[in-house]
């Protein structure tokens, strides 16, 4: 990485748009009384994605993951996504994304 | 002279043995087409196996998507040629947009392999005019992702133009809804496979392709396999395939 480049750690967050049928969240759904828990419903299964982006700042480095959750992420027949920031990172990003697993 | 049909092999394609021998037994020269070619030139028409390309990895289709082959493919798709997709190369077909819904998980969450019973529709398109006179056919599905999804308006619109090919039935030959026992993974209006706005892409889910053959269990998948080998004879010699518009017009 050029001394011009700074990385910055994201977050991908994609599930089911309202209204679509989603299987595993049913199923996880019905599970929930062998754990003894009630009051639980529209249980909803998506997928994070985190990554690291290069870029020269943050909204240039914004730019490229909305692209890439639009086109590939997700598909906007059948999902949404948002992007959560995570803040700039040094190297890999790899502290970044042992912080951040917490709220995943 | 024999036409020469591509079967496209991504790397987790594994029906591609079975759809070079169904094209042989449809009278046709299978060609294989690696997903890293970008030049298909030669081909007449093209078959997109079914597997698990790049192991169905993110969602079902959506990485071959981005090969290079499919970029020809799609080239090919735009000046009319037929592309037929099967299981995973449906799925590959509708994330690449090139035809229209998306393949949620099946809806009782198990990935089902067993054999079913297909109503083919509109007897006169690329992809059933070889099959005859309209009647159910039997052949196997095996996929965990074919529950097919449109919105309403995009669903009334197909079965208005002529979009629905092929619906999952029941024992007694109704059409299988969502929740019918005949219909294995809850796709809307119990649809199994459609086609393009321009009617020159099409993708289904079971597979026609090992029921070609009676000592398979089954050749009622011949007629489908025949029909794209003979539209794309026709698209070699013409130029054009019967009951096709061009895609501009057709508007996707």
């Amino acid at each position: 990485m050029s001394d011009s480049t700074r990385a910055y750690r994201f977050a991908v967050n994609v599930t089911p748009k309202p209204g679509i049928l989603d299987p595993q969240g049913k199923a996880v759904e019905r599970s929930l009384p062998h754990l003894g828990i009630t009051g639980v419903s529209g249980v909803r299964v998506g997928r994070r994605v985190e990554m690291t982006v290069g870029a020269a700042d943050e909204a240039a480095a914004r730019a490229v993951v909305d692209r890439l959750a639009g086109d590939l992420l997700s598909n906007p027949l059948m999902e949404r996504f948002e992007v959560e920031p995570l803040g700039e990172v040094s190297e890999a990003g790899e502290a970044a994304s042992a912080g951040a697993g917490a709220g995943g | 002279m024999t036409v020469r049909v591509g079967v496209v092999l991504f790397p987790g394609s594994n029906r591609d043995i079975d759809a070079v021998n169904a094209l042989r037994v449809a009278g046709a020269e299978p060609e294989i087409l690696w997903h890293e070619a970008a030049d298909i030139a030669g081909v007449a028409g093209i078959l997109l196996p079914g597997g698990f390309a790049y192991g169905d990895y993110l969602r079902a289709g959506v990485i071959a998507r981005f090969s290079p082959v499919m970029r020809a493919v799609a080239d090919f798709a735009a000046r009319g040629g037929p592309v037929l997709g099967i299981c995973n190369g449906f799925q590959v077909l509708a994330e690449a947009r090139l035809v229209p819904g998306a393949l949620l998980r099946n809806r009782g969450l198990r990935f089902v392999c067993r054999e079913v019973t297909l109503l083919p529709e509109h007897m006169d398109t690329p992809f059933t005019r070889e099959i005859g006179e309209r009647r159910p056919l039997r052949m196997p599905v095996a996929h965990g992702e074919g529950c097919y999804y449109a919105d309403e308006a995009t669903l009334d619109e197909l079965e208005r133009d002529g979009g629905v090919l092929w619906r999952y039935a029941n024992a007694d030959g109704s059409v299988a809804g969502p929740e019918d026992a005949g219909n294995p993974n809850g796709s809307l209006r119990g649809i199994a496979g459609v086609r393009n706005a321009a009617g020159n892409v099409a993708g289904l889910m079971p597979h026609p392709e090992t029921a070609v053959e009676a000592i398979l269990g089954s050749d009622d998948g011949l007629g489908i396999i025949r029909s794209l080998v003979v539209s794309a004879a026709e698209w070699a010699s013409t130029g054009t395939i019967t009951g096709t518009r061009p895609m501009a017009e057709a508007g996707r």
